[in-house]
């Protein structure tokens, strides 16, 4: 099970298509860490529309992704959590995603464009 | 068990087992729920608060256990829609369940949100373990809108 991750202009936008086993969810992460690492992609969107479950392990595997994501030097924004998911996540336990979100691709590629232009300014405020 | 089967199919038979052996069974349990709950008119909600309950008992049996079975019972009645899931294993057992259950308690390196956080998403829990035996019984239930 390969998860497709394409680049777009300065971040990589990775779509999960179907229901994911755990070990599939891990080769995941080592995927898109690696195509972070290799890119020096700036961000990074992962599209979760298709899933209709996200549990308390894919939770924590989004979360460790999102973390060392940012270690490697890309913003990570999640997009199009489904209604009922974002419900049942609540319901279980407040912060178990601790990641941005977004509604859809477009607002996903957006926000962490603006992410990335945040944290640039926040450099050079630094070097200043 | 029913292997081969699909998880739809398998949800039109009025209760299911499935064996827990490799992560694949997870996903096969929790289709196989949704579906169930999906065909007795449960909402997309409910559906989602099921299979995602199921995930976490499932995984428990594989992680915690090595493996078990999982079986999924249509309990509706004249009154309400229920789906009832068991998750039983032969594994070492939970020495402490008020431990087991508080919110970030994991042997495992895990979140330990697995059983509180599938307790707040169903009406029914029920959690007995020995060693050598533990089951944990959840259900979700819909009463029939009447038709004064
Ligand atoms: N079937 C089981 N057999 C033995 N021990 C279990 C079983 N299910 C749960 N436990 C024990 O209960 C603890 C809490 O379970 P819980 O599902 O809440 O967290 P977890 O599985 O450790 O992490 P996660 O948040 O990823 O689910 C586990 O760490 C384990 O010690
Ligand atoms: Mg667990």
């Amino acid at each position: 099970m390969r998860i497709p991750i394409l680049p777009f202009e300065n971040v990589l936008v990775a779509s999960i298509q179907v229901d994911l086993t755990d070990q599939d969810t891990l080769q995941f992460q080592h995927d898109v860490l690696q195509k972070v690492d290799e890119t020096e992609a700036e961000g990074l969107v992962i599209d979760i529309t298709a899933l209709d479950v996200v549990d308390s392990f894919m939770a924590r595997v989004i979360n460790e992704t999102a973390q060392m994501a940012r270690v490697l030097g890309a913003e990570v924004v999640l997009c199009g959590m489904q209604p009922s998911v974002a419900l049942t996540l609540t319901e279980m336990g407040r912060q178990l995603v601790g990641v941005e979100t977004a509604l859809n691709l477009d607002q996903g590629v957006a926000n962490v464009q603006r992410l990335v232009t945040e944290r640039e300014g926040g450099h050079e405020q630094h070097a200043a | 068990m029913c292997s081969g089967s699909s998880p739809k199919e398998r949800a039109a038979m009025n209760n299911t087992q499935l064996e827990l052996r490799v992560e694949s069974d997870v996903v096969a349990a929790r289709q196989t729920g949704r579906e169930m709950a999906r065909e007795l008119g449960f909402g997309v909600a409910d559906q989602t608060r099921l299979a995602t309950a199921i995930s976490e008992l499932t995984r428990n049996v594989i992680v915690h256990a090595g493996e078990g079975v999982c079986r999924i019972y249509d309990r509706s009645d004249a009154q309400a829609a229920r789906v009832q899931v068991v998750a039983e294993d032969k594994g070492a057992g939970i020495p402490d369940i008020e431990q087991a259950m508080a919110q970030g308690f994991s042997t495992g390196g895990g979140l330990g949100a697995g059983l509180p956080g599938a307790k707040r998403l169903v009406q029914e829990f029920d959690i007995e373990s020995e060693p050598g035996h533990t089951k944990v019984t959840i259900a979700i239930t819909k009463p029939r809108v009447r038709v004064a």
